[in-house]
């Protein structure tokens, strides 16, 4: 009998483990492995899953691919963009939101919404609004004397509509997170330095910043690597990558290789994956460095 | 008056930047009630003449957006219930459980964390298809039904609940399961609500899995559904922003009733869907 419970005892962790695990082995484990092996065979044939052999062929042609080049430098230029600018507005949005101001829950409101809603449905008004001949953006250019912009239809300026349409959606996730480290911050310091007679400007800039760049270094990191998946936006805004195939996007590639493609071509999905895993790896780890070293000077 | 000054600057910048971030969506939803002699206006119609429940009706009659509707909410349930049911149990035994390697195994779950889905999917397609259940509900489910990330937010809930509460009830001879249920359960009831509305949002919003993963407009979901309409029916603006609107308008609703409960988990977390 207590043989019998003691197996009991012994056993019950796993099963409460099991079904999860189940679901992390056969949905991210395997697969994660998998890809990593089929990014090094060469001429992978999906159906009869035969292979010349192992080596480097994937990697050297996606690397060489003009579309893929293309996918990283755009990815790429959409980072540097759409990170600093909606981190900066941010920043100055969760300060004055962090303030004593009336209205705060309908303001809140207001900032955080588009983080619940469906790019998908949102791209449509955004492209509703991007339309040349009667979108909303290009009545107000046209109302302070500018020209009306081709935002969607020219491959000169696709670009900056994606960038726009980023920004305003990555703005909710910064804002939340920038303001719960707002509220981490003691009063005290504001207190001092009031009565020591700092201006607003000077508090900002010499005690809200420094105090809070712990959390603008996760949140760029964060939004580094949530930029760096950039592939949904390109549906409703441009049914794809763009007139002239001209924003393609690291995983937009993935998906093109190996759905967009007839026979689809695994071998170059799963090197271009890697190559993604690679650089969201290094992120992540400057991400875990800064952590530590901000939780022990903290 | 300085100081009074530059507060009226401050509430005008801030409304003019909140009425930006909500302008998308009056843009969707007054889109939705246009004419179509409004919607190609320029300059545009600020507000539409009246109640024009035309692009609603036509989107819902050309497309089967009831069905893509139902579907977005039993995938949406099935989803929440069954990675609910396996990360409680999951933060359970990483929290109370002892068994070799747990701490071990605990950060290589953390590791597999940083693994982005997007790199999962030419994998995770060919499972389905193996499976034969390409262009079936269960294939919008089963992938989800663990969450790294949730067990990891759950665990450090549990593992926040004195051990002492723990032991007393081994004591008095209450079981895991039931210690589990009636005591953990419930007190972590926060933590729960927040991880299952992420969880709601993220499967109402997906677009990408289901894209690749159904077919037939029978078990299509809002998002691809949606983008379907688009695509395929070559629809007029104000159609798709009425079906658009389908979309969103539940996600509005749930934000604008657990606008705190969302909030918090978000800035707890510090990750992104």
């Amino acid at each position: 009998m207590k043989k019998r419970r003691n197996l009991k005892e012994t056993l019950s962790p796993y099963l409460y483990l099991a079904p999860f695990l189940i679901g992390v082995i056969v949905f991210t484990l395997y697969p994660m492995i998998n890809v990593f092996i089929m990014s090094f065979k060469e001429n992978y044939k999906y159906l009869t899953g035969a292979f010349s052999g192992f080596g480097l062929d994937n990697y050297t042609t996606v690397l060489s691919d003009p579309y893929f080049q293309q996918a990283i430098i755009n990815t790429f230029k959409y980072v540097l963009t759409v990170i600093p600018i909606s981190t900066c507005l941010a920043i100055v949005l969760a300060t004055l939101l962090n303030q004593n101001i009336k209205f705060k829950a309908l303001l809140q409101t207001a900032y955080f919404l588009p983080m619940v809603t469906s790019v998908t449905a949102v791209g449509l008004a955004w492209k509703f609004m991007f339309n040349y001949n009667s979108g909303l953006i290009n009545f107000f250019l046209n109302l302070f004397g500018f020209e009306s912009i081709n935002w969607l239809q020219s491959a000169g300026n696709n670009f900056l509509a994606l960038v726009i349409y980023g920004i305003w959606s990555l703005l909710p996730f910064t804002i939340i997170l920038l303001l719960s480290g707002l509220q981490n911050i003691d009063p005290l310091y504001n207190t001092a330095a009031r009565i020591d007679g700092a201006s607003p400007l000077r508090i900002f800039f010499k005690i809200t910043i420094p105090l809070l760049a712990p959390t603008i270094f996760l949140v760029l990191i964060v939004n580094t690597i949530s930029a760096f998946k950039v592939f949904n936006e390109l549906f409703p805004l441009f049914n794809g990558p763009g007139v002239a195939y001209n924003l393609f996007t690291v995983v937009y590639y993935i998906y093109y290789q190996f759905r967009g493609l007839t026979p689809p071509k695994y071998g170059y999905a799963a090197a271009a994956a890697m190559i993604l895993f690679v650089i969201i790896f290094c992120f992540t780890m400057l991400q875990l460095w800064l952590q530590k070293r901000a939780s022990r000077e903290g | 008056m300085k100081s009074k000054f530059s507060r009226t600057g401050i509430y005008l910048f801030l409304f003019m930047g909140a009425a930006l971030m909500v302008l998308p969506f009056y843009w969707m939803i007054s889109g939705a009630f246009k004419t179509s002699a409004e919607i190609t206006q320029f300059p545009p119609v600020w507000l539409p003449a009246g109640f024009n429940l035309d692009n609603f009706k036509f989107a819902l009659e050309t497309a089967p957006f009831a069905t893509y509707f139902i579907n977005s909410v039993i995938v949406t349930i099935c989803c929440i219930v069954c990675c609910g049911f396996t990360t409680i149990l999951a933060a359970f035994a990483f929290s109370r459980l002892q068994f070799p390697g747990r701490d071990l195994l605990f950060s290589l779950l953390l590791a597999l964390m940083m693994i982005p889905f997007e790199m999962l999917i030419i994998t995770n397609y060919r499972t389905i298809v193996a499976w034969d259940i390409h262009d079936t509900i269960i294939a919008l489910i089963i992938p989800f039904t663990s969450s790294i990330f949730y067990t990891y937010i759950l665990r450090n809930f549990f593992a926040s609940i004195p051990d002492s509460l723990y032991q007393a009830a081994r004591i008095d001879g209450c079981s895991n399961w039931k210690y589990l249920w009636k005591i953990m359960v419930p007190m972590a009831k926060p933590s729960l609500v927040t991880i299952t509305l992420l969880n709601a949002i993220a499967c109402w919003n997906s677009f990408l899995w289901p894209m690749l993963a159904t077919n037939s407009p029978a078990v299509r979901t809002l998002p691809f559904g949606l983008y379907a309409f688009v695509t395929e029916g070559g629809a007029k603006t104000e159609r798709m922003m009425a079906a658009a609107a389908i979309v969103v308008i539940p996600m509005i609703l749930l934000f604008l009733f657990a606008r705190k409960y969302i909030v918090n988990g978000v800035a707890r977390g510090g990750l992104k869907g």
